[in-house]
């Protein structure tokens, strides 16, 4: 055995030897790793340490620079790692750092390996510990080896000290409480006048104020003093870095502060420090005038370099100014204009960031008209870029800032048009939702619609195929509003069509059914050539007969003013003669008759139910053609009865539905719907259900009306009701969301949607939807106002998705490494390293953590819950901070035994004064003049 | 999960093969062949006269080219982008004084030196080191030794 290990070790390749290989190798690099894998495997087990060294470097770098994986290794890894020599020990320590991770079976062998390293008088063994144990320490190793941490963060040799500052940062992180035992020598360090410990610290405690700023205000002097003497950019940096956090905290500290970043932004030369001192300034110190301006001053000459990194960060920096300041992307306007045509796409975006930053309900089109056109000159890729962040911010807050919406539509359609537009979806979404929402833009919106759907060009390019789509659908459902619907049933049905997918075809063909009949009422039984959209608004007693539980009741008031411009326009527009009709019947059949053997199922049905229709409607229509003037009021009756009925079948207007609707509903007795269906399920588990484009042309408030009446009595039962099918009802949400309306409106709005400009429902709606804003949006978004003194004309369905509330949600934060911050600053500092050692097995973090799982658990939840939800976390923070509170208490216990002995008075008072607000903020988190005191007098 | 500055560093030279890959958060090997593919192929792609910051998931990227090499380090968002380019500098002068004007092969050579090195810079990825002499002292004197 010994004779073939020497051999190996004689004969082994060398790691040089392997990269020398690889570079020159002829079978293909993957062959030749695998083949070295191959002998790594075998020298790997050797008993020679110095041949299991080399084959585990070998490895390293094979796994680093070639993704192999090196877990089989882990064990062979420790066996190096016990080797006497600091060469071996070097590359298993490298071999570890690079592999080694939290569910690494063997990571708890390695503990003593790192004790006896850590506690070695070598100072390269202590560094090449502490580097590995700052890479793979788990909560396990953090706790284990806390003690020896502690001892080095006070060594006397830097080179360690700094490493052992370094790693503190991951122990602390792991294992909370060892905050209890080392904080305080960390702390010390902070006034240490090596650059290198300081430089450590420093980071460290940025870091550490990251997560969780109010901890460390009691530090605030140490920082002060730290920025004011500091002369490393590096450690400025970094200092910068916490007083940004600390700054918002408390506002006696910016006041301190901004006088020594003001000097420092005006003297220093590295760039690197003034951006810091600039971002500094501009998002913690904002409300300081003097301040800003001149960082805003630096910005600018940051906005005019020639480099591109520096404008880069001009803008990012003019981003964040924005927010609170909007006059400075103002002043800089034309920089920023400009930087959307720069040759950096980076920069351009970042350009395109800040416009549409400064968009408002005044400027939305002048901004929008001048993006479309940088659109239309960009490349792709950015041209999509600007579209979709026009469409997103139009449509933030249900179109908040868009007054004109017949203006936004033409806008939409432009958009559709621009060559390299790939938002398609987008748009047809926005379309359809505007039209369901909006009913003032309907006349535009079918001009716009019309537009599109008229060009033959358009229909060749697939990424418009769905803003088709939705122009198809929009055209047909307001089909009322259209100028010249004989046009428009040319467009549907014109040869060009066969590019479309099948579904969309059919969103065509159905559309085509909608003006078809519209078409042949208007004519029979409205008695010919009455102008339609017109017609349609002033309900001439034909219509309004037939129609007369529509919901159009209400905007034939309202709208009048509007409908006579209408009226004027739609004069020009060719009138509905019989012959057309005729024409109309013969059109449909040609084009259709190919489809009735289409092999999609959707086209071939609804081409088969319109040329079924024609087929009913063709004959009488001739007929009376023929018969016209003889009488015309005793033949055409079949014909009409048939037409009113389809009129009637689609005239109802597509609405939301209530979401819980469908819960609502009571069940008929007898109906076992689950008992039937779980065997469905089995059969058919993995066949999903057709999606998205089938509209329901069924009315949903029929039966809304049926319990209208039961539900006003039992919203309460409803809903708990309801529970049940939420799981169901919130995944047909989610594909069809746009379609429901909140529960527990229903009642108000009765059974159809609000009409646009009710003043009254308005109101309704925004109390209605007040509580909700307030509790989720406006949290989240301050600066909105909710607009009641102007009625727009937005159908707003409140709480589409419930995607605020989630982001409302508190997230489960881990504060165990705050809290035990804390009890370091404001509780008792002198704690023996012993002392929590002992309570080692109770780990607050992860029980803690297991609680407010609980809490925030149950996500799909009914609506009605959000509110108690919202007060139900709030109870678990309570929780929570009683169980800090618990587990202080035997600590305090400790301090009091103490209290009589050695303790100065002073210091007793500072800590009871100390525990005092820190119980006070778990209460009142929000109120920050609570923790003034805690900062020594001498910085305020 | 973790939140640091650094969250790795890459070398990878023109043709886009990694040189070296330093990360301060346990990536698997699938994860990491994924992330230095998309970012390599954001990164090469862009000339010398655009900006040296990329946004790439949820972080940016900062980045230098020296010669045939690339540096990449992937950095929280508030981390200041400037001084990253400085540390990058500082790595590659520190790299320049040990090996005598780097060059893509000593990296390849020395790989485990330039982790070392990278080692006494970053720890839990917040620079702790940023005098070359500190640096370099441990690995000179750890060359005497050995």
């Amino acid at each position: 055995m010994s004779g073939s290990s020497l051999m190996d070790s004689l004969f082994q390749r060398s790691l040089e030897d392997l990269i020398k290989g690889l570079r020159q190798q002829l079978i293909g690099e993957q062959a030749f790793i695998s083949k070295a894998l191959e002998e790594i495997c075998k020298e790997i087990k050797s008993t020679d340490l110095s041949t299991k060294a080399t084959a585990l470097l070998k490895l390293s770098h094979l796994s680093n620079l070639h993704f192999h994986g090196m877990s089989f290794a882990a064990f062979h890894a420790l066996e190096v790692l016990s080797s006497p020599r600091f060469s071996h020990k070097k590359i298993a320590y490298h071999a570890i750092s690079l592999s080694f991770h939290d569910s690494t079976p063997v990571l708890l062998l390695i503990t003593n390996h790192l004790r006896k390293d850590l506690n070695s008088t070598n100072e390269f063994e202590v560094s090449l510990s502490l580097q590995c144990l700052s890479r793979i320490a788990n909560v396990d190793l953090a706790r284990d080896l806390t003690p020896e941490v502690f001892t080095l963060l006070s060594s006397n040799k830097l080179y360690v000290r700094k490493r052992a500052v370094a790693v503190v940062l991951r122990v602390f992180e792991k294992y909370p409480d060892s905050v209890r035992v080392c904080f305080k020598r960390l702390v010390e360090n902070l006034e240490n006048s090596d650059p290198q410990i300081l430089s450590a610290v420093v980071g460290v405690f940025s870091e550490l104020a990251c997560k969780d700023p109010r901890s460390y205000l009691p530090l605030a002097p140490e920082f002060y003093k730290i920025l004011v003497d500091s002369r490393n950019n590096w450690i400025s940096i970094k200092v910068l870095k916490i007083f940004s956090k600390l700054a918002p905290l408390e506002p006696r500290l910016a006041k301190r502060v901004v006088e020594p970043i003001c000097d420092l932004l005006r003297n220093t030369g590295a760039k690197s420090l003034l951006f810091e001192c600039i971002r500094t300034v501009v998002t913690s110190l904002s409300e300081y005038e003097s301040a800003v301006r001149l960082a805003v001053g630096k910005v600018r000459e940051f906005l005019v370099d020639e480099d591109p990194n520096l404008k880069y960060l001009g803008l990012q920096a003019l981003r964040i100014v924005a927010e609170k300041h909007l006059w400075v992307v103002s002043e800089n306007k034309e920089v920023v204009i400009k930087s959307l045509s720069d040759a950096d796409p980076n920069i351009k975006i970042e350009s395109l960031r800040l416009v549409m930053a400064m968009v408002s309900g005044h400027n939305v089109s002048e901004i929008s008209r001048v993006l479309v056109n940088y659109a239309m000159k960009s490349d792709p890729v950015f041209c999509n870029e600007i579209l979709g962040s026009i469409l997103s911010t139009c449509s933030r807050n249900f179109y908040e800032i868009v007054v004109d919406f017949d203006w936004y539509v033409l806008l939409l359609g432009e958009m559709s048009r621009i060559p390299h537009c790939q938002m398609g979806e987008e748009i047809e979404n926005q379309l359809i939702d505007i039209g369901l929402r909006v009913k003032d833009v309907r006349p535009e919106l079918v001009r716009v619609a019309r537009d599109l759907l008229i060009d033959p060009a358009l229909l060749g390019n697939s990424f418009l195929h769905s803003v088709l789509s939705a122009s198809a659908w929009a055209s047909g459902e307001y089909v009322e509003f259209s100028r010249n619907p004989l046009e428009l049933m040319e467009a549907l049905l014109q040869p060009r069509t066969s590019l479309l997918p099948p579904s969309i075809r059919a969103i065509y063909i159905q559309s085509a059914f909608k003006v078809l009949v519209f078409c042949l009422h208007t004519c029979f039984v409205r008695g010919g050539s009455i102008v339609p959209s017109a017609s349609m608004d002033n309900f001439p007693a034909g219509v309004s007969a037939s129609a007369s539980h529509e919901s159009f009741d209400e905007i034939s008031v309202e709208n009048s003013a509007d409908a006579t411009v209408v009226h004027g326009q739609t004069h020009a527009s060719a009138p509905i003669t019989k012959a057309s009709i005729v024409n109309l019947l013969n059109l449909v059949e040609l084009a259709l008759g190919p489809l009735l053997g289409s092999n999609d199922v959707e086209v071939q049905e609804r081409a088969r139910n319109l040329l079924g229709f024609v087929d009913l409607t063709k004959p009488e229509v001739l007929n009376s053609s023929v018969q016209e003037k003889e009488d015309s009021e005793g033949k055409g009756v079949e014909t009409s009865k048939i037409i009113k009925l389809m009129c009637d079948a689609f005239s109802k207007e597509l609405g939301p539905v209530s979401l819980s609707a469908q819960g609502k509903v009571s069940l008929p007795d007898g109906l076992m719907l689950k008992e039937n269906l779980v065997d469905l399920e089995m059969i058919c588990g993995d066949i999903k259900p057709p999606s998205s484009y089938s509209f329901s042309f069924g009315s949903p408030y029929e039966e809304e009306k049926d319990w209208l009446s039961f539900s006003n009595l039992h919203i309460k039962e409803d809903s708990e009701q309801s529970n049940e099918s939420t799981s169901l009802l919130a995944e047909h949400r989610k594909r069809h969301g746009l379609y429901y309306l909140p529960s527990g409106k229903s009642e108000l709005i009765s059974n159809d949607y609000p009409p646009a400009k009710d003043p009254t429902l308005q109101g309704d709606i925004n109390d209605n939807t007040d509580d909700l804003v307030e509790i989720t949006e406006e949290s989240l978004n301050p600066k909105r106002k909710p607009n009641h003194g102007k009625p727009r004309p937005v159908v707003k369905l409140d709480e589409v998705d419930e995607k605020p509330v989630a982001m409302k949600q508190p997230e489960p934060r881990d504060d165990s490494l705050s809290s035990a911050v804390r009890d370091v600053l404001f509780g008792s500092e002198d704690i023996p390293p012993t002392s929590s050692r002992s309570n080692l097995s109770n780990n607050p973090s992860s029980k803690r953590k297991g609680k407010e799982k609980q809490h925030t658990d149950p996500r799909v939840e009914s609506r009605e819950n959000v509110i108690d939800r919202n007060s139900s976390s709030r109870r678990s923070k309570d929780r929570s901070h009683g169980k800090e509170r618990r587990y202080r208490s035997p600590k305090k216990k400790n301090a009091e035994e103490r209290k009589n002995t050695d303790q100065k008075e002073k210091e007793k008072r500072h800590r009871d004064h100390g525990r005092h607000k820190s119980r006070q903020r778990a209460e009142e988190p929000l109120k920050v003049p609570a923790q003034t005191s805690v900062i020594p007098d001498f910085l305020l | 999960m973790k939140e640091m500055g650094i969250r790795f560093i890459l070398m990878v030279n023109k043709q886009g093969q990694t040189r070296l890959a330093q990360y301060y958060e346990w990536l698997t090997l699938e994860e990491r062949r994924a992330l230095e593919g998309e970012i390599v192929r954001k990164c090469l792609a862009r000339n010398e006269q655009q900006c040296s910051f990329v946004e790439h998931r949820n972080y940016k990227i900062v980045y230098r080219r020296y010669a045939s090499l690339f540096f990449l380090v992937g950095v929280e968002n508030d981390e200041n982008e400037l001084a990253i380019l400085e540390f990058i500098h500082l790595l590659v002068e520190t790299m320049d004084r040990h090996f005598g004007n780097v060059c893509e092969l000593d990296i390849m050579f020395h790989l485990e030196k330039a982790h070392f090195m990278l080692e006494e810079m970053v720890m839990n990825g917040s620079i702790v080191e940023t005098s070359k002499a500190n640096i370099l002292s441990p690995i000179q004197l750890m060359e005497k030794a050995s």
